[in-house]
């Protein structure tokens, strides 16, 4: 084979793609560093406080500064900890937290990996994220740590039933699991309109699956100290708290794509769609963060009992009767959407 | 090239994690390498361009099957040694399980490679025009209807069956009716007293 042939058939097509990953990958590291900022800050104001101020302009080398303190501390194995899965649960929480940005649109056709299933991809991996504190709550040996995965193992089971079934219904109006197809199937309207109380379950299920408050019962600090990474530091709690986070952002990508519409603009005309797609999505990925912050400065934690009953009898029924009807009303005035080939 | 040796590192790491699983000293470690499994084998049905099975592999079983698997199996006490001891003893009946499902695998992949249609989903799925979650619909929900609806029966008696075993109405608990506190009135539950200076309620 000519060395030219090689560089055309996988050299170059692998530069590409590499390429493309750092691009999604090196601004998301940013936006995690700055969502720490932007949480702490939203949280200082809401509660009256002026929040991290000191570390450069308006504090804004803060996550830097926490960063580099992370980063320059002693990682400590503990003694009875099964090692070698110790220190893959937060490396596999960190992977996994990134690989589903691959399928997640940015604009018409910026997307690295345009595959059919697009979606059933996403829900995938965002239900993975559970063996990353199952294996960390396992492998470090310690009661604390073994019961914050529990609840976690628990919780995040119950509340991906619910967001299944929102998928679902959004599938049914779509007719499709590409993701650039669902954003394009919300031209006319987002879907946040007409299926209004799946956007709602769908977004507090987010909150739970993604262990934050009100539903951060997984490390909650006042009984479990620290729950699943309790006896992680430096590093390895670095890559748990970045996963956290980039799986933040990645819900509320995923909250825009199926019911914000994406890139879209709110309207069609003149002033909005001179801006640009990719800020489209990224006005709505702050605006559901910010959400997310809000709810974390406002409500105090559940109870482990009344988080189960809200996922299985009260989100599960609903959403699984929202299916029905969406079907029925779809089926009933002859609006299903045809099946796009391809 | 590139999709053979993809197909060879997914079957190779899917064997060695199958033979890990049987292996492995701790039922925790089995487990993982059950879900390493499991991965590559939707790699390997991603290779054979059936995508939305991979996913469904990796949704159902890695995703919900497995995790209640640990969840039990990490909160079993396990004597590892005394795990071990019965080995040679259940040795025979393993390897008979093992050489029955061999010889069925045999015969499987025999008829099929010596029938002509092979199967309807073969005939369906690699159509360029239709994505193949919509190929698997039409086949499922028109041909094979009946058989789905009885799985789906199945599914539906073992739940109940489960439910029945497990539900207990014990006497004297008190359980939080949220309805009940929910529909609660100021006036029924409130008493507002004026109440005059050194006098008490």
């Amino acid at each position: 084979m000519e060395f030219s042939e090689i560089l055309n058939v996988y050299l170059l097509p692998t530069a590409i793609i590499v390429a493309q990953i750092f691009a999604i990958i090196v601004p998301l590291l940013i936006a995690v560093a700055y969502l720490t900022y932007f949480e702490r800050k939203v949280i200082a104001s809401i509660q009256l406080r002026k929040g991290p101020n000191v570390v450069g302009p308006f504090g804004l080398f803060q996550p830097l500064a926490d960063g580099a303190k992370l980063f320059i501390k002693e990682t400590i194995l503990p003694a009875g900890a099964n090692k070698i899965l110790f220190a893959m649960a937060p490396m596999l929480t960190f992977i996994l937290s990134l690989i589903a940005w691959a399928v997640i649109p940015f604009d018409v056709g910026m997307v690295l990996s345009d595959i059919n299933v697009g979606i059933l991809y996403l829900f995938a991996i965002s239900s993975l994220g559970v063996y990353g504190v199952i294996m960390a709550g396992w492998a470090s040996n310690s009661k604390y740590a073994f019961l914050g995965a529990l609840r976690s193992a628990a919780q995040m089971v119950s509340y991906e039933v619910s967001i299944g079934f929102v998928i679902i219904t959004v599938l049914l109006c779509v007719g499709s699991l590409n993701l650039s197809a669902i954003v394009e199937a919300q031209k006319t309207i987002w879907f946040a309109i007409p299926l209004l109380p799946m956007f709602v379950i769908f977004f507090v299920s987010a909150l739970a699956e993604t262990n934050r408050a009100p539903f951060d019962l997984p490390e909650g600090e006042s009984e479990l100290v620290a729950g699943y990474f309790v006896e992680y530091s430096s590093m390895t709690f670095a890559l748990f708290f970045l996963g956290e986070y980039a799986n933040m952002i990645l819900m509320s990508g995923m909250t825009a794509v199926l019911f914000l519409g994406g890139w879209l603009p709110p309207i069609d005309i003149a002033p909005f769609n001179w801006i640009p797609g990719p800020i489209w999505f990224f006005l709505k990925i702050s605006l559901i963060l910010f959400c997310f912050l809000w709810v974390r400065a406002t409500f105090p934690r559940y109870r482990y009992d009344q988080l189960m009953r809200l996922g299985w009898k009260v989100f599960l029924p609903f959403s699984l009767a929202w299916v029905v009807i969406t079907a029925g009303v779809l089926v009933a005035f002859d609006i299903v959407p045809t099946p796009l080939s391809g | 090239m590139v999709q053979a040796l993809a197909f060879y590192a997914f079957a190779f790491v899917t064997i060695a994690a199958g033979v890990m699983v049987v292996s492995s000293r701790n039922p925790v470690h089995s487990v993982l390498y059950l879900i390493l499994a499991f991965f590559n084998a939707a790699g390997l049905f991603v290779l054979i361009g059936a995508e939305f099975i991979a996913m469904i592999l990796v949704v159902v079983y890695v995703g919900a099957v497995a995790v209640l698997f640990l969840f039990v199996v990490m909160m079993l006490d396990i004597n590892f040694v005394e795990l071990r001891q019965g080995f040679m003893q259940y040795l025979p009946i393993g390897a008979l399980l093992g050489l029955i499902l061999l010889v069925e695998l045999f015969f499987v992949i025999g008829i099929w490679s010596l029938t002509e249609e092979r199967g309807v989903l073969a005939t369906v799925v690699p159509s360029q025009t239709l994505t193949n979650t919509h190929a698997l619909g039409n086949v499922l929900y028109t041909k094979y209807v009946y058989l789905f609806q009885a799985a789906g029966l199945i599914l539906l008696i073992a739940m109940i069956g489960a439910i029945v075993l497990t539900l207990r109405s014990r006497p004297g608990v008190r359980k939080q009716r949220i309805a009940d506190q929910l529909a609660r009135k100021p006036e029924e539950v409130l008493d507002i007293v004026k109440v005059n200076e050194g006098e008490g309620v």
